[in-house]
């Protein structure tokens, strides 16, 4: 879902750094605040960020016979909320852009809106809905990381389609090529999110259950 | 709970080996990221990247070793998390 230095034309690459700059700073402030109110999950935010990290360094091998990499903000955006995800994304996407030459500072905005703003939150919103139809937390966890990483993909297409839409079909056109060459590599992809977050969570409900707590994490479903 | 993480792990290994092991056409498992460039490329021929990284990795092992430092980075900080929680969680009197 990088897009790559430069591949923005200026204009589309101001605007989603407009867009993106707000929640990045809000997000900020809630990091900051949850770091200050419940110091007890310090690490185990550590541990999301870090999750984060290491699964967007694996690009992993898809049926569609390319690769591609998950994006791991879904444990993240589940446990602790999409907005406090926001900075935990920006950071990786940083440590990409400026070290691996992987995406960009020019394209930072709009990777931020997919990968840290739209991702966490499709996978919390998916998430809390599961919930509040009694689906089971590891059932919940599971679609909310695999539906987190195929939003953030599809946001990828659309800002592409945007800036490149077809010279015939236009942005409708440009977005069905766009997507047909993410999703379709993707969706084994977001499985395999989905299914190692699940793994993670039930590691964190068998050691971490007071950490969990302070978060009042699985939330009870609404009834 | 342990073995449905088993299970989950192998199905992960599956998945990941699968596309490797099946034949499949045209299966050069070249990025996506690249395949949406060159899509660019074709489709606005007359597009020009207005910006460069401002550093890269001079070559593509000194990358995958960069990614690889990533990789290594996030997965050791998960795994003293979940070390020092497991300890902590079985001698609950040492804690």
């Amino acid at each position: 879902m990088h897009i790559m230095e430069g591949f923005l034309p200026p204009l589309h690459a101001a605007g989603w750094t407009v867009a993106a700059a707000p929640f990045v700073v809000v997000s900020a402030r809630a990091v900051a605040r949850l770091v200050q109110e419940k110091p007890q999950t310090k690490l185990l935010l550590a541990g999301s960020g870090a999750f984060a990290l290491a699964l967007s360094a694996l690009k992993l091998p898809s049926l569609s016979g390319s690769c591609s990499h998950p994006t791991g903000v879904g444990l993240g955006s589940v446990l602790f909320g999409p907005v406090v995800m926001t900075l935990i994304g920006t950071l990786v996407l940083l440590f990409q852009a400026l070290l691996l030459a992987h995406g960009g500072l020019t394209t930072l905005g709009a990777n931020v809106f997919s990968m840290a703003i739209v991702g966490p939150w499709a996978a919390y919103g998916v998430f809390r809905l599961v919930r509040s139809v009694h689906g089971s937390v590891p059932i919940a966890v599971f679609l909310a990381a695999t539906l987190g990483n195929l939003a953030t993909y599809l946001t990828t297409s659309v800002q592409l389609s945007m800036a490149f839409p077809d010279a015939t079909s236009g942005f409708a056109g440009a977005l069905l090529k766009f997507v047909s060459v993410f999703a379709v590599t993707q969706i084994p992809l977001a499985v395999i999110e989905g299914m190692v977050t699940v793994v993670a969570v039930n590691l964190l409900l068998q050691h971490s259950r007071d950490e969990l707590e302070i978060l009042s994490w699985p939330y009870r479903p609404v009834r | 709970m342990k073995q449905s993480n088993s299970l989950l792990l192998l199905a992960v290994a599956a998945l990941i080996a699968a596309p490797l092991l099946l034949p499949i056409e045209e299966a050069e498992f070249s990025g996506t990221d690249q395949q949406a460039k060159r899509l660019v490329e074709v489709s606005a021929p007359d597009y020009k990247p207005w910006a460069q990284p401002l550093w890269s990795p001079p070559s593509a092992e000194m990358e995958s070793l960069l990614f690889a430092l990533q990789a290594a980075l996030g997965a050791g900080i998960v795994g003293f998390y979940v070390g020092y929680r497991r300890g902590r969680h079985t001698r609950p009197d040492r804690s």
